[in-house]
Parts: structure tokens; sequence; C-alpha cells
């Protein structure tokens, strides 16, 4: 712990970060334009066609729907993976008996390929929106779990002894002496989380579901569509760009406060 | 309600055999400052352990934790890193806002610093504020475990006044751990001496100078002189007379 008296550094302007964190997009856009202008491939159409095809999805009122089907998928099996896989992480970290029990499983699930829990759950359950979120938070859980494991053992039992000698209340405890210690653990398991999710969700989409920004792409390989499959690429990352700026980094910062 | 303190430990074993504490018995009166002496590995850290109810595995009587209102000022000043000082103070005490808030921060000089975080303070300020804690829970026994031992002279010195100042507001039993011997002589009502462990009690000693008696004081520097030349092997947990 620092022993000096060390002052709160001065926050850079927002504007600034803002800038910094545009400029290497546009740069991209613009090389994307140029390389597309010269290859002049249906294989590569150029960014404007790309935002073209994505204002005519986005009036006909097709994306935001398939969109909306997707984002929705993705909250649903990322919420379930977090509290499961939060849960079953903080009680492997702390019990050695449950670590030992379920330590297998968690290799298993770690390496079996979303592919196939995908196909399993959907003959098993059938071509339900239950066997697709099953899927998804299946492939979720042990990498939460296994990173939520990594907190709770590193848990600093000092700071319990604190909590125990003062006679802290359970909720205490656990919000104020024992959380806190997990946010980066937390923070890292739902960054991944996001990104792997939406991922596997589109698998799970283009196997088994008839709506859905997997599905759209799926339709669009057959035809070949390549403007259409990168403006639905285009507006979910808009859409994860928007969650981190709005939710992930505020949140972070607000509970990073003290890291002084 | 204040009451005596009675502690009895017949042992205390590690689970890799190791006996820590032997047969050590004694008692505090209300609202007695104790001071425990003894070398490393006397036990001193295990035996505030059991009494604070953090260590259950002895063979033994102490008074039930739950008995009686704890503090606790570890070795190192153990604050919440994620909260403020004052989130920190109202983890063990609701109702440390407002004035009685503003007050306990100013006896300890800390009033402008509520709402910094401990990684914002100097090591001497955030013990300061555990001191604080300790006190906020209106303790009827403080458990001390070389609470002051990294902080260089002047620092410590200032909260060895910090700590007498709210001893004598509040007089809780004090169970003070050091193996500084005039830091313990400057503060007790009596100390005891333990032998290297399994501990027992080699020496119990009444200090009865009046206070204030700073550590490097006449009167404690030569009540330190006297006792070294009586029992040589003192420190080291031997009570055996000079020859």
């Amino acid at each position: 712990m620092s022993q000096e008296l060390s002052p709160l550094p001065a926050p850079a302007a927002p504007q600034a970060h803002t800038w910094a964190r545009v400029w290497p997009l546009l740069v991209l856009l613009v090389l994307w334009q140029v390389v597309a202008l010269q290859a002049h491939s249906r294989t590569l159409p150029t960014p404007l066609a790309v935002l073209d095809v994505l204002f005519k999805e986005v009036a006909s009122g097709d994306l935001p729907m398939h969109l909306g089907k997707t984002l929705m998928r993705v909250l649903i099996s990322f919420c379930l993976a977090m509290v499961i896989g939060v849960g079953l992480g903080m009680l492997m970290g702390r019990s050695k008996r449950w670590d030992r029990l379920l330590d297998s499983f968690l290799i298993l699930g770690l390496n079996i390929p979303a592919l196939v829990t995908t196909i399993l759950c959907y003959i098993w359950f059938g071509l339900s929106e239950t066997a697709a979120i099953v899927a998804v938070v299946i492939n979720k859980i042990p990498m939460v779990a296994i990173n939520l494991r990594e907190g709770a053992r590193a848990v600093d039992a000092s700071l319990m002894e604190v909590a125990q000698v003062y006679r802290l209340p359970q909720g205490e405890r656990f919000w104020k002496v024992y959380l806190p210690q997990l946010y980066p653990y937390l923070f890292s398991s739902a960054r991944n989380g996001l990104a792997l999710i939406w991922k596997i969700v589109l698998v799970v989409e283009l196997l088994g579901r008839s709506d859905g920004v997997g599905f759209q792409i799926g339709s669009f390989f057959h035809f070949f569509d390549i403007s259409s499959i990168l403006a639905y690429s285009l507006a979910f990352s808009a859409v994860i760009f928007l969650l981190e700026a709005v939710l992930m980094r505020p949140l972070e910062n607000r509970l990073n406060r003290w890291r002084v | 309600m204040k009451r005596a303190l009675s502690i009895a430990i017949e042992s205390k074993r590690f689970a890799n055999g190791h006996c820590a504490i032997g047969k050590l018995a004694f008692t505090a009166q209300a609202g007695e400052f104790v001071a425990i002496v003894g070398p490393s590995g006397a036990g001193k850290s295990t035996l505030l352990k059991i009494i604070s109810g953090l260590d259950t595995d002895f063979v033994g009587s102490v008074p039930a934790p739950d008995s009686q209102r704890l503090g606790f000022m570890f070795q190192e000043p153990r604050l919440m890193p994620w909260l403020t000082v004052q989130q920190n103070l109202q983890l063990v005490d609701k109702s440390a806002h407002g004035a009685r808030l503003q007050r306990a921060l100013a006896q300890v000089g800390l009033g402008d610093c509520a709402d910094l975080f401990p990684g914002q303070l100097s090591g001497g300020m955030q013990r300061r504020v555990a001191l604080l804690r300790a006190f906020m829970v209106e303790p009827q026994l403080l458990l001390m475990d070389e609470p002051f031992q990294s902080l260089d002279a002047p620092n410590a010195e200032q909260l060895r006044t910090h700590l007498l100042d709210l001893w004598q507001a509040t007089k809780p039993t004090v169970l003070f751990v050091t193996h500084n011997l005039s830091e313990a002589l400057s503060l007790a009502d009596r100390v005891l001496f333990l032998t290297p462990g399994p501990s027992r009690i080699a020496l119990e000693l009444p200090v009865d100078l009046p206070r204030p008696r700073g550590q490097h004081s006449a009167a404690v520097q030569a009540l330190r002189n006297d006792l070294l030349t009586r029992y040589p092997d003192l420190l080291k947990g031997s009570a055996a007379p000079a020859e």
C-alpha cells in the first residue's frame, strides 16, 4: 500500500480520449474505401455501399427487428451465464471440495466446441428459444467460473478477518468487503462475455432460428450478399461500442475511483 | 457494562504440531491497560486471535467474543481500500456521520480526510483511521497487535498520544501486544512478559509511573534500564535474575 500522500491525478479532457479512440477507426474506413475502389470486386463492397445498405435495412425495419431479437438473446444468455458462472466461481474459489468436484466439468465445458453444444441442444430440446439460450449459456459459464475462481482465491483473508472481528452482518461482509475484491474479475468476465456470447448467439441463430442477425447472415450468405453481411456486423459493433461507452466504462471508472 | 477479563488457555497447537501457547492465564481489570511483551514466536498474535474469536482451535477458556464489544487494531491498518475514510468508519459504526464523525476525526487530526480513500493517506494517517475505527464501536475490550511497529518515531509517538487520549475518554480494557519494551512501559498499567513458545508468563510487572510518560522520558528509561539489569534476558522471554 502506498505510504505517501498522493494527490488525485487531474483527469484528461474526455474529448481528447474520444478522439484518440475514433481516429484509428476513421483511418481504417478510408483504407477500406481506397482498397475497395481499387479492387472493384463484388466480394469487397466499399464502406459507402455498406452504409447505403445499412440505411435501407434500418428504414425497412428489418435490421432493427433482427438486431433486437439477437440483442435480447445476448442479454438473457449474458445475465444467466454471469449469475451462474459467478456463483460457481465463488463457490470453487472458496471451497476446495467443490473445486475438486467441479473442476473436470469446467475443463470439459471449456473445450467442447460451441457448435457441438448447440447441435446437441437443438437435437435434445428441439429447435426452440430455450434450446438456443441454453446452448449459449453452457458455452459461456465455464469461462466466467474460471475467471471468478481466480478472483475468489485471491480474496484477502486479512480484510475478511476485519469483517469478522467487527461482527459485520453477512450483507455488509459480502457487498463491502468481499465483492469489491472481485470487481476486476467481474469486469473482465463481462467484457469477454459480451464479445463471446454475441459470436455464439450468431452460430445458434444460423443453425436453428428463423430470426436474428445470425439467421439473416445465413440468408445473405446464400445470395452472396456481402454488403448486407457487413452492414449487419457493423450495426452490432455500433451497439457494443455504445454499451462500452455509456455503461461499462463509466461503471468501471466509478468502481475504480479509489485506485489513485 | 464493564467487567474484568479472564483468560485461561491450556494450550494452542497448530496443525503442524508446533505448540505456540502453553499454560497461559491472566486477568485484566475493567478499563485496565495491559501490555504483553515477548520475543518473536511467543504466540502474541495468536493469543489476540484466540481472544477475538478469529482462532477457535485451542484448549482453554476465554470469554465468548460475542459477550462484549470488541475493537481490534492489527499490525497493518487493514482499511478497505475501495471505501473512503468515512465509509470505512461507517462499516463498523452506522452512526459515523455528521457532527459525531467530524468530532471523531478531529480527535486524531484527520478533520478534512473524511472523503479521501486510504490510498491517498500516508501510513501514519491510515493507522489513525484504523485506531479510530477500533474506538468507533465503543469497545469494552480493545486488542492491539503491534499496531505502531512499522511507523517512524514521531508518527508512532503521536499515535500513542492519540491512543491514550481515546482510552482515557472511554476506558476500555486494552491488551496491547508489542516487542518494544519502552513502548510497553510508557503506555501500560501492567506489563506481562511472555516466554518463547509454548508461551507462559515469565514476569508480571505493574507500572505506576504517572501519565503522560513519553517513551523516552527519564522515568520510563530508568525503569527499563533497571529491569534489564535485574533480568538481562527479559526480552528473550526469560525472567532469570542476573548472576
